[in-house]
């Protein structure tokens, strides 16, 4: 159990996949607005991000390892993920029109979202389990999206604040994200499980 | 060889053969934000805007192919109302608002030739032939239709009037 | 007490500001009566609510008191000659408002005699009718005095239907320089106690609090005084605080109840009034007099003579100054109202009004005139804040017009007392944003309206062409069908005297 814990710990704050990593870096300038595109962001990645780490650990341990086919990994694994991406659209397109019309062009190109693959081809690297794998997908799709809601927090605060001209709009927001990136580095001190 | 094409096609076909399946049942009729757009238009289909009618500019402020401030007689308000259901960030500072306008006659040029009443989405000029036309104010919208149709250019688009009631407190010149 | 409330009443007491009263030495100084100015312009919106229709036609005589101009809709009071003379206009003059716009008013010139209207009084206003009473408020165009001028008839008969159990009488005026209330407590003190008693018997309430703030000793020893010998009006004196004058904190602070934020006084059974408006009020009980006049306090620096005045509805400003010997200074400021909540007057060609409570000439000396500086995020304002608001974020939100996040943050709560500006040092002008903010709004939800309206308009018009279009293609049938019917009549009578030739 505290295993669990430690793993969701250690992928969401300490190893964030946006502020540490620096995956996933175009949605997170991209879709961080607002707070309620933010959410919606967020969870359609933790979504597809989740999936996508349960489907790869499948095909790695059921296709690619058995038939040595490793060199097909990237290719194969773009192949779920972009199916996912495309179920979900459809959901939301589905269930909230307001939401997909916000989202726009950024909910398609989760398909490209670096930290959706990053997070899949990091799961065989580390040789998890299939529970394992899914708690790392999810432990990291919880970071991206607390950063998406904290990042757009400080960017509708940011609107409203008096900035010089050369730096009002995206030099600004990359400034404060680079703040926050260094508040995050502050959990690497966090020594847990070693 | 075979392997990696079998499994690759394998695999592609699966993955099209249930996202069709999801497709069928997810399936979405219209874009549900059309109506929702057009019920805050002004519903008059003056045609200002260039589209046919109000829903016409609803559809195509949703496809991106017109701005939400294509609304002359709708102005600021509904602007901001549309980009606020649609989810577009909405600078409307620079919209050139020249405030409200509405239509007027000038009496001494009007011969009463009825064909302004004829295009006025909201019936608000009154008049009969050979008689000098009048606007209403309350229902004229300012979407300016009349104005080319006049034979004797009698008719001209003036901003309403600001009255007490209306008068709105600038903004603080600072900040 | 548990932990929580003590720190909860802890911070809500610290709202309000205190700022130097100046009332003095004009609140001392005995009440003037200007004389009757030679024209009044009587603006036909003087309170909350919609315009007076008028009554009266250019050329025509009227007597001091007679109506000039009937209410309008539910929310509006009626308007009364200020002077017998002749209506000479039903033009426009200057509103006393900052944007200086045109206010429809009726012009009168005055024919000097001041002769009164046939008036019907009541010599026991206790057995008339409430509601009857109500009427007769309703008649005599009162609206509150206290600045808001909010029909007090409206008023009244609302509280009866509401069944309050307190009436709050408003002698606060915790607006700096203003003393016309103290003035009128301490001179007309049994009249007022009448005023309260009428509007007891008016509203059904039981019991009356008198809130006066206790920097006017001598108002609370007089209203005291002709308070003594009835039991249910009991005098309260309030600590000196801006804005103790606000029906909200007033309410607070008399009966320990908050009036919930959307709500009215009347949620927590309370009505409050304001002492002119009771004196108002019994003006038109007993004796049938319209509101054709009001004390209105002239103060500021720039002021040579300094004091309380009788000043009909409807003069200049300019002839009521001229008549308090004008000015010793060129004035920094001018202002209709007190300094925090007043309107600064563009010039001085406009008319007295129902609510006005005072004049003020501000000379440089009150006037610190200083650019605003950038927000420090103090939180100065939000200690100040009497409501609760968070004056900083809000104007934030405004100044990057997202009006519906600073409508998030209670934009609708802020009564515009000026606490927050007032304290600000940063001397931003935190009220002018919300006063902004609350126009802009208004304007939308007029332009929301109008579209809804030209959208009706539109369905009416299509549905007009529809029903044309079917009446003319009707009309041809039936047409068609005569013609067919005569042609068919015709034609045997044809073939039969075919037969017969």
């Amino acid at each position: 159990m505290s295993e669990i814990l430690l793993l969701l710990i250690s992928t969401a704050l300490i190893n964030n996949v946006v502020l540490i990593k620096f995956l996933g870096l175009c949605p997170a300038m991209g879709v961080s607005k607002s707070m309620d595109a933010a959410l919606g962001m967020g969870l359609a990645t933790t979504f597809v991000i989740t999936l996508a780490a349960g489907a790869s650990w499948a095909l790695e341990h059921w296709l690619l390892a058995p038939f040595e086919l490793g060199f097909l990994r990237i290719l194969t694994f773009i192949l779920v993920i972009a199916a996912t991406v495309q179920f979900t659209e459809m959901v939301v397109k589905k269930s909230s029109p307001g939401l997909y019309q916000s989202l726009g062009i950024y909910l398609p190109l989760i398909t490209t979202n670096c930290a959706v693959l990053g997070v899949a081809l990091l799961n065989v690297q580390q040789g998890f389990g299939f529970v394992r794998s899914l708690l790392y997908g999810f432990g990291s799709a919880v970071g991206f999206t607390l950063v998406l809601l904290v990042f757009a927090g400080l960017r509708e605060r940011l609107a409203h604040a008096r900035v010089p001209a050369a730096f009002a709009g995206a030099p600004i927001a990359f400034i404060t994200i680079s703040l926050l990136s260094l508040a995050f580095m502050g959990f690497s001190g966090m020594n847990i499980g070693g | 060889m075979i392997a990696a094409i079998l499994s690759l096609t394998l695999l592609g076909a699966a993955l099209g053969l249930l996202l069709g399946i999801a497709g069928r049942y997810l399936a979405v009729e219209g874009n549900p934000l059309n109506a929702e757009v057009e019920a805050l238009l002004p519903g008059t289909n003056c045609g200002q805007c260039g589209f046919p009618g109000c829903a016409g500019a609803a559809a195509a402020i949703i496809d991106n192919l017109a701005p939400a401030t294509c609304c002359p007689p709708g102005g600021k308000a509904v602007a901001a109302a549309i980009a606020e259901r649609i989810g577009l960030a909405l600078d409307l500072s620079g919209v050139a608002d020249q405030g409200p306008q509405i239509a007027t006659v000038s009496e001494e040029i009007c011969i009463g030739c009825c064909r302004c009443l004829k295009v006025c989405p909201t019936d608000a000029i009154v008049g009969a032939a050979k008689q000098i036309h009048n606007v209403l104010r309350e229902a004229c919208t300012g979407c300016a239709a009349c104005i080319e149709r006049c034979p004797t250019e009698a008719m001209s688009m003036r901003p309403v009037p600001v009255t007490l009631q209306h008068w709105v407190w600038p903004k603080p010149a600072f900040a | 007490m548990g932990f929580m409330e003590r720190f909860v009443s802890k911070l809500g007491s610290h709202w309000g500001v205190h700022p130097d009263d100046r009332k003095r030495p004009a609140a001392d100084a005995p009440v003037r009566r200007m004389p009757m100015p030679a024209r009044l312009y009587v603006p036909l919106l003087q309170h909350i609510g919609t315009a007076a229709r008028p009554t009266v036609l250019v050329g025509q005589q009227v007597l001091k008191g007679q109506p000039v101009a009937e209410p309008q809709g539910m929310v509006s009071a009626a308007i009364h000659a200020p002077t017998s003379g002749t209506v000479v206009a039903i033009g426009e003059i200057a509103a006393p408002h900052p944007s200086g716009l045109p206010l429809a008013a009726v012009t009168i010139e005055a024919d000097g005699e001041d002769r009164w209207a046939d008036l019907v009084g009541a010599s026991d206003p206790f057995a008339i009718d409430p509601l009857e009473i109500g009427k007769r408020v309703a008649r005599a165009g009162v609206v509150g005095m206290g600045g808001a001028a909010f029909p007090s008839a409206v008023k009244l008969t609302g509280s009866l239907r509401a069944k309050i159990a307190t009436l709050i009488v408003n002698g606060g005026e915790c607006e700096p320089y203003l003393s016309c209330d103290d003035r009128l407590m301490r001179d007309r003190a049994a009249e007022v106690v009448d005023g309260i008693r009428i509007a007891l018997h008016a509203t059904g309430a039981r019991v009356a609090l008198v809130g006066i703030e206790d920097n006017k000793p001598e108002a609370i020893a007089a209203m005291s005084r002709a308070a003594e010998a009835y039991g249910e009006i009991k005098v309260k004196p309030v600590p000196a605080r801006y804005p103790m004058g606000s029906e909200k904190q007033l309410i607070l602070t008399l009966t320990g109840r908050e009036v919930p934020a959307t709500g009215r006084p009347s949620d927590v059974g309370v009505l409050v009034h304001n002492v002119g408006t009771l004196v108002a009020v019994r003006e038109a009980i007993r004796f049938g007099r319209p509101l054709v006049s009001r004390l209105i306090t002239l103060n500021g620096g720039a002021m040579r003579a300094p004091g309380n005045i009788e000043v009909p509805i409807g003069a200049l400003v300019e002839e009521v100054v001229a008549f308090a010997n004008g000015f010793k200074e060129a004035p920094a400021r001018l202002l209709m109202g007190g300094p925090m909540m007043g309107m600064q007057l563009p010039d001085l060609r406009v008319p007295v009004v129902k609510g006005t409570s005072g004049i003020l000439a501000l000379g440089a000396a009150e006037v610190a005139e200083r650019e605003p500086a950038p927000c420090i995020r103090c939180g100065s304002c939000v200690r100040a804040c009497p409501v609760g608001l968070l004056p900083l974020e809000m104007a934030h939100r405004i100044a990057s017009a997202d009006f519906s996040g600073a409508v998030g943050l209670g934009l609708k709560d802020c009564i515009a007392c000026g606490c927050c500006a007032y304290v600000c040092p940063a001397r931003i002008p935190l009220v002018q944003y919300f006063n902004h903010a609350r126009g802009e709004l208004a304007a939308r939800e007029r332009a929301k309206l109008r579209a809804e309206a030209a959208r009706k308009l539109a369905a009416a018009r299509a549905e007009r062409i529809e029903r044309e279009a079917r009446e003319k293609a009707e009309a041809a049938a039936r047409r068609k069908a005569e013609r067919d019917a005569a042609r068919k009549a015709a034609a045997p009578a044809t073939t039969t005297e075919e037969a017969t030739a």
